[in-house]
C-alpha cells in the first residue's frame, strides 16, 4: 500500500530579521497507490520543504500527513528518500552504501548483500558494487542512491530532483530506467522536478506548486499512454498546456 | 597526487645529494677548523659513538622504555580525547559545558605540568606518560570536535531516512565514520607534540634508560657525540612515526575522498 493524505499543511520559516517566511499554506494532496506524482514549481516556492514533512524530516506548524492510515511522525521505513544533491557516504563503497538500511535493521550480511545484489542489478550497477562514490559518475551516484532506498522496500518513494544536476542525455536514459523499476516495483513515487518535459514524460499525474501562495495552483492528469514519446504531438501539446499554466500563474 | 609522484622520485636525489653535502661540510668543519670534539663532534665521531652504543646495548633499552612511554601518553590521549571530542561534536549541551575548561587548559604548555607529574605519580613511568598525555590530548580532542561539527547534514539524514535514528547509531555509522579524516590527522599532530613532551619528561629521571633520559646522562658525562646519536635517533623516529601515519592516512582515506566528477 501506499496512499498519502496531506491536510491543511502549514510550514513557515523564521527569518533572521524576525519575520515569518511563509513557505507551505493550507495545502491540501492526496496521492494514492502506485502513482507516479510530479511536484513541478519554480526554484524556492517549496518544494524541498513539502517533500521534507513527508519524509518527516522536519515538523510542520500545523496539517496532517498521513501515510496508510498513519500520522507521519518521524523519519521512517516506510518511506523511501533520494536527495537532491550526493548523498552515497563516501566512507562506504557501493554495496555496502545500498545494504546500508538492511545493516541497520540487523539483517545478516549475506542475506542483506543478497538483496543489495539485486536492487543494484535493478539499475544496472552490479558489476560496481566494490567501487566507492567518489569513482562513479554523477548519474551512477544517483542511481546507486535510487537502489539504496528501494532495498528497505519503502511503499512510498520521494525523489527530489535526483536527475537535476545531470546532462539531458543521462538524464533522459535515468527517466526511462526510473519508469521500468516504478513499474517493477509497483512503488507510489512522489518525484519533484523543475523540468514540464521531465514531468510529462514521468507522471501520472502533475501538479503545479504556486510561486508565492504555497498551495496547489493546478493538478494536470496526464494520460498519454506509456512509453511516452517526447517528439509526438501530443506530447509537445500537453507540455506546452502546462508551460502556459505555469507562466500564467 | 599519484601523478606527482614520478617528477619527486627524479628529485629524490637532490635531498640525498644536500645531505651528504652537509655531512661532508660537517666533518671539514669539525675536523679542520673547530678541532674539538666536546664543542662539535664530526660525523664520523658521531658514527663511532653509535657502534658503541648499539653494542654495548643501551640504544635498544632506551628505544624500549621510551616506547612504553609514548605508548602510556598517546593511549591515554586517544581514550580520553576521542570521546570528550565526540561528546563536545556531537551535543551543543556538552560543547558549552565542556568548551570553557578544554580552552583554559590547553594553553597551558605541557612542560609546565611537570611538577604535578611528578607529585601525583612519582618518578615512575606514569608522570612520564602523564606529561605525554597532556601534550597530545588536545590536538586530539579538537580535530575530533572539528571533525564532527562539519559532518555534513545530508549524510545525517540520509542515514535517519535508512533506519539509522539513535544518537548512538548515528554517531557510530555516520558521524564518526565523516569524521575520520580530521580525527586521524588530529591523531598525526598528537604524536608529533608527544615525541617533543617525551624528551622534556625523561629528563627528570623517571626511569634508567630512556632515549630523553640517557641524552641528558651522556651530556651530564661530557659524551656529546652521544648527544648527537640521541639527537638524531629521536629525530628520525619521530619522522618514522609521521610517514607512517602520512602514509596510513593518505591510503586509507583517497578512495573515498569526493573528486568531483560530473
Ligand atoms: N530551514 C530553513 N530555514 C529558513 N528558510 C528556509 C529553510 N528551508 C527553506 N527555506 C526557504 O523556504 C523557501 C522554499 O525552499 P525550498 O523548499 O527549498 O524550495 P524549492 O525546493 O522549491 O526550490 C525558500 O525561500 C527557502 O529560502
Ligand atoms: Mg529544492
Amino acid at each position: 500500500m501506499g496512499n498519502l493524505t496531506i491536510n491543511g499543511l502549514y510550514q513557515s520559516f523564521d527569518r533572521d530579521d524576525g519575520t515569518h517566511l511563509d513557505v507551505l499554506n493550507n495545502l491540501h494532496l492526496e496521492v494514492h497507490d502506485k502513482e507516479f506524482v510530479c511536484i513541478l514549481g519554480a526554484s524556492g516556492c517549496g518544494k524541498t520543504t513539502l517533500l521534507r514533512l513527508i519524509a518527516g524530516l522536519d515538523q510542520a506548524k500545523s496539517g496532517s500527513i498521513v501515510l496508510d492510515g498513519e500520522e507521519i511522525g518521524g523519519p521512517n521505513p516506510k518511506v523511501g528518500f533520494v536527495f537532491q544533491e550526493y548523498s552515497l557516504f563516501p566512507w562506504r563503497n557501493v554495496i555496502d552504501n545500498v545494504a546500508f538500511g538492511l545493516e541497520m535493521r540487523g539483517v545478516p550480511k549475506e542475506e542483506r548483500y543478497a538483496t543489495a545484489k539485486k536492487y543494484l542489478d535493478l539499475v544496472s550497477l552490479v558489476q560496481f558494487s566494490t567501487s566507492f562514490p567518489a569513482e562513479l559518475s554523477g548519474g551512477m551516484r544517483q542511481r546507486v542512491a535510487v537502489a539504496r532506498a528501494l532495498a528497505l522496500d519503502p511503499v512510498l518513494l520521494l525523489m527530489d530532483e535526483p536527475f537535476g544536476a545531470l546532462d539531458a542525455q543521462t538524464r533522459n536514459m535515468l527517466q526511462k530506467e526510473l519508469l521500468g523499476i516504478w513499474e517493477k516495483t509497483q512503488k507510489t513515487i512522489i518525484f519533484i522536478t523543475h523540468s514540464v518535459d521531465e514531468a510529462v514524460y514521468l507522471a501520472d499525474r502533475a501538479i503545479v506548486l504556486s510561486p508565492h501562495a504555497g498551495r496547489i495552483c493546478r493538478e494536470i492528469p496526464i494520460t498519454l499512454p506509456r512509453p511516452r514519446d517526447r517528439t509526438s504531438v501530443e506530447f509537445a501539446e500537453l507540455r506546452r498546456d502546462i508551460l502556459d499554466l505555469i507562466s500564467r500563474t | 597526487m599519484t601523478k606527482i609522484l614520478p617528477k619527486s622520485h627524479k628529485n629524490r636525489w637532490f635531498g640525498v645529494l644536500a645531505i651528504a653535502l652537509c655531512l661532508v661540510i660537517w666533518e671539514i668543519v669539525a675536523v679542520a677548523i673547530v678541532k674539538y670534539s666536546f664543542i662539535l663532534p664530526s660525523p664520523t665521531d658521531v658514527f663511532t659513538a653509535f657502534v658503541e652504543l648499539v653494542k654495548n646495548g643501551t640504544l635498544i633499552l632506551d628505544f624500549e622504555e621510551s616506547m612504553v612511554h609514548f605508548a602510556v601518553g598517546m593511549g591515554a590521549a586517544l581514550l580520553v580525547g576521542i570521546p570528550i571530542g565526540i561528546f563536545m561534536g556531537w551535543s551543543r549541551k556538552c560543547d558549552a559545558f565542556l568548551n570553557p575548561i578544554v580552552e583554559l587548559l590547553r594553553p597551558i604548555p605541557p612542560l609546565a605540568w611537570i611538577p604535578f607529574a611528578i607529585i601525583w605519580f612519582g618518578l615512575t613511568l606514569w608522570s612520564a606518560g602523564f606529561v605525554i598525555f597532556i601534550g597530545s590530548v588536545f590536538p586530539i580532542i579538537i580535530n575530533t570536535y572539528s571533525g564532527f561539527r562539519s559532518v555534513p547534514r545530508i549524510y545525517v539524514e540520509a542515514g535517519k531516512m535508512l533506519g539509522c535514528t539513535k544518537s548512538r547509531d548515528l554517531i557510530r555509522h555516520i558521524a564518526f565514520p565523516a569524521a575520520l579524516p580530521s580525527v586521524a590527522s588530529g591523531i598525526r599532530i598528537a604524536t608529533g607534540v608527544a615525541w617533543m613532551c617525551l624528551v622534556a619528561a625523561e629528563l627528570f629521571g623517571v626511569s634508567n634508560y630512556g632515549l630523553g633520559k640517557n641524552l641528558w646522562q651522556y651530556y651530564n658525562l661530557h659524551r656529546m657525540d652521544c648527544v648527537v646519536v640521541y639527537m638524531l635517533i629521536l629525530g628520525l623516529i619521530g619522522l618514522l612515526v609521521d610517514m607512517l601515519l602520512r602514509y596510513y592516512i593518505d591510503h586509507h582515506f583517497l578512495k573515498w575522498q569526493t573528486k568531483e566528477v560530473a
